[in-house]
């Protein structure tokens, strides 16, 4: 019955991928539409998903690899689908969905039997840890997907090339605003997911910060992007730059999550 | 019935022809009525713009018809019929449909795509119908050119990019501010083409505007015609911190705005992006200001480059178009057929009826001693023979498909069986598929 329903969603991301590139190639308000609806009932069909295991385990489903991709997708969806509507820009999800199809697609490479909780994760920090820590992470990819767009549509105008997708993409300003959004939402998100964390290793661990790598990539990540709203809100670190370094961040923040599970073994690596 | 079209456009002739056969709008009534009154012309519309005068009609005879017009459009203009003849085309059947087609569309305008054709020829209808020199056939017709030219406008982009420098320059303006509303725009000299730009963004409603030129009174004076606000010249810099876009057409020998200083203004405006047009030659601004971030210069050049490639781009639209006007004209010359082939069958019909009623009548007058019973058989096998005859023919007519030669048929059987054309008084009137 999960397998099923999780085909389906992954059936759903991966239609409203095709979809949403193809609103890319050939803009038409019925394409925008259905894409939009693909999404959405991915999305509700996820999030029921979610709380389907969440029953069914007793915990919350983020405790292994299959359920931490998956929840970052849901996450992603979720916060595209809320930006899609406040800043009407359909041709973002050309971009989102595709990297939530990818995590979904990454869930589904690993094992989904729901096994019992390992003891030291029996808390009820699990919960506002790492839903806080996946919610930013997504607020943090959608500034990516919206910097990559600034990139281009910028390349155009500083070149005057005016390629392919310049009609279709929307304006510098717009993605500007979209970037700083996100950092707005992710980085309270992302720290208040770091100061939970902290509080529930005392508990379990005996030690607020212990220097463990996916503790220490954390802080590097945190400071990249407090590096960015600090520059943003001062000394106008926007546009181009501020684009840039929404890239950086992602990458690092990509490390972060895969990076230390897979080659820095600690007290994070849940595989 | 056949659609005809005569007339000449910006690429069958010259200026100083199309000026003199124009119909100003306000005297149209007394040539409509004209052309409707010459012989065999049944329906007619004439569409007056600068760069085309045409006529539309509906008419029995196209040869003669296309002569007819062709004559009097010399004649009504006091022009040598020589000296304007090889100036006009004359089209008749798919062709003048295609025509009106493309002309709705704006795939034959002067500037592709460019939008007051559709309007032109509506007005064009409008007086028409007003004068009531347009009937069921042209009616239909027109109806059915503004909605081709509606699919084109909506399902291809031919319209929707800028072909002149100064609307070109307003539509990166919004690729790079999104909302003008809360934008504020700096014109820097007070020339011709500056103030045109300048009034292309004051319509697409930018916040303010603020003036700059060398003499303060000038742009004091354009400030008022522009509703904005006249800035010292010498605080330039100054002002510039608080311009998002900067329009700059000076007739200074020199570069006005250098790199360095530009520099320091988007310090000032926390990287906040400007957006420079540099419309003057020689150039007022430094081209280094474009590697400066968040900073956009356009020239003269880049935004010609701009136009071209928007053109070109109108080029690969344009193809897009021209075939929904081949979809759009098969049905429409269908239902046009149509209009010939109902009353020619019928016609036909009642021909063969009226012959076996008169052969029938005189055989049963003979033949006095003739069973009630076997009468009628004979009734019915005398049905069923010209029923039998008339099947292909008639078939052949409905089928109304295209490469039909339904105009030779419908020709050949008039000829053939005597038949008397008679159009117009049929009531109803075919349907044509949508």
């Amino acid at each position: 019955m999960n397998l099923i329903l999780f085909k389906v969603i992954l059936g759903l991301y991966c239609a409203a991928s095709i979809s949403y590139l193809v609103y890319l190639a050939k803009p038409a308000s019925f394409t925008g539409r259905l894409s939009h609806w693909l999404a959405a009932t991915g999305f509700i069909l996820h999030c029921a998903f979610t709380l389907f295991r969440y029953h069914e385990a007793g915990y919350t489903p983020i405790t292994n690899m299959h359920e931490s991709f998956s929840f970052f997708g849901l996450a992603i969806v979720g916060i595209f689908i809320a930006f899609e509507r406040r800043y009407r820009v359909v041709i973002l999800g050309a971009f989102v969905l595709p990297v939530a199809l990818l995590l979904l697609i990454a869930s589904f490479s690993f094992p989904s039997a729901i096994l019992p909780l390992l003891p030291v994760l029996k808390s009820r920090w699990l919960l506002v840890h790492t839903t806080f820590a996946f919610s930013g992470y997504a607020a943090f990819t959608l500034a990516f997907c919206a910097a990559v767009m600034y990139l281009i549509q910028e390349h155009y105008l500083k070149y005057k090339k005016l390629g392919a997708l310049y009609h279709k993409l929307p304006p510098l300003d717009t993605l500007d605003d979209i970037n700083y959004h996100c950092l707005t939402i992710g980085f309270p998100l992302f720290t208040v997911a770091i100061i939970t964390g902290a509080i529930w290793a005392e508990t379990a661990w005996g030690s607020y910060w212990s220097w463990d790598p996916k503790e220490t990539w954390s802080l590097i990540t945190w400071f990249l992007y407090a590096a960015l709203l600090h520059g943003r809100l001062t000394t106008g670190w926007r546009g181009r730059r501020a684009a840039i370094l929404a890239i950086a961040g992602f990458i690092v923040l990509l490390f972060t999550f895969l990076g230390v599970n897979f080659f820095l073994p600690g007290l994070h690596s849940y595989k | 019935m056949n659609i005809i079209v005569v007339g000449l456009s910006h690429k069958s002739a010259p200026l100083e022809i199309r000026e003199k056969i124009a119909f100003a709008p306000h005297l149209i009534e007394q040539p409509l009525r004209e052309i409707v009154a010459l012989q065999d012309i049944a329906e007619a519309i004439i569409l007056s713009t600068c760069n085309r005068v045409e006529v539309y009609a509906i008419t029995r005879d196209i040869a003669g018809g296309i002569a007819r017009i062709k004559r009097f459009l010399a004649d009504y203009h006091h022009l040598p019929f020589e000296r304007l003849e090889p100036h006009l085309y004359g089209y008749h059947g798919e062709a003048a449909i295609r025509h009106v087609f493309r002309v709705a569309a704006s795939l034959d305008s002067l500037v592709m795509g460019e939008p007051q054709i559709l309007g032109q020829i509506k007005s064009a209808y409008g007086y028409a119908a007003e004068y009531k020199t347009s009937g069921i056939i042209l009616n239909r017709f027109l109806h059915k050119a503004f909605s081709v030219a509606k699919r084109v406008r909506t399902e291809t982009r031919i319209a929707s990019s800028a072909v002149s420098v100064a609307f070109a320059a307003v539509e990166l303006a919004k690729k790079i501010f999104g909302e003008l509303s809360d934008k504020t725009v700096m014109l820097i000299g007070a020339g011709e083409m500056g103030e045109l730009a300048a009034r292309h963004f004051i319509s697409s409603g930018i916040r303010s505007m603020m003036i700059a030129n060398r003499t303060f009174e000038r742009a004091e004076k354009l400030a008022e015609e522009l509703d904005g606000r006249a800035v010292d010249f010498n605080d330039l810099l100054e002002h510039l911190q608080k311009a998002d876009i900067v329009l700059s057409s000076t007739g200074a020998p020199q570069q006005i705005i250098k790199s360095a200083d530009v520099a320091g203004v988007i310090r000032r405006r926390k990287m906040k992006p400007m957006f420079f047009i540099d419309i003057a030659v020689p150039r007022d601004i430094d081209p280094k200001v474009n590697d400066l971030e968040n900073i956009y210069l356009y020239n003269t050049d880049d935004l010609q480059g701009v136009v071209a490639s928007n053109l070109r781009q109108r080029a690969t639209e344009a193809e897009k178009a021209e075939e929904i006007v081949n979809q759009e004209i098969i049905p429409f010359s269908a239902w046009l057929s149509s209009l010939t082939v109902t009353p020619t069958i019928v016609a036909l019909r009642s021909r063969f009826e009226e012959i076996r009623r008169a052969e029938l009548a005189k055989t049963l007058a003979v033949w006095k001693d003739l069973p009630k019973e076997d009468e009628k058989r004979l009734e019915a096998l005398t049905a069923a023979i010209i029923g039998k005859l008339l099947h292909p023919p008639v078939s052949l007519l409905k089928q109304n498909q295209q490469g039909n030669r339904n105009d030779l048929y419908v020709d050949a059987l008039r000829l053939l069986f005597d038949l008397n054309p008679a159009l117009h008084d049929t009531d109803e009137e075919p349907e044509l598929d949508e």
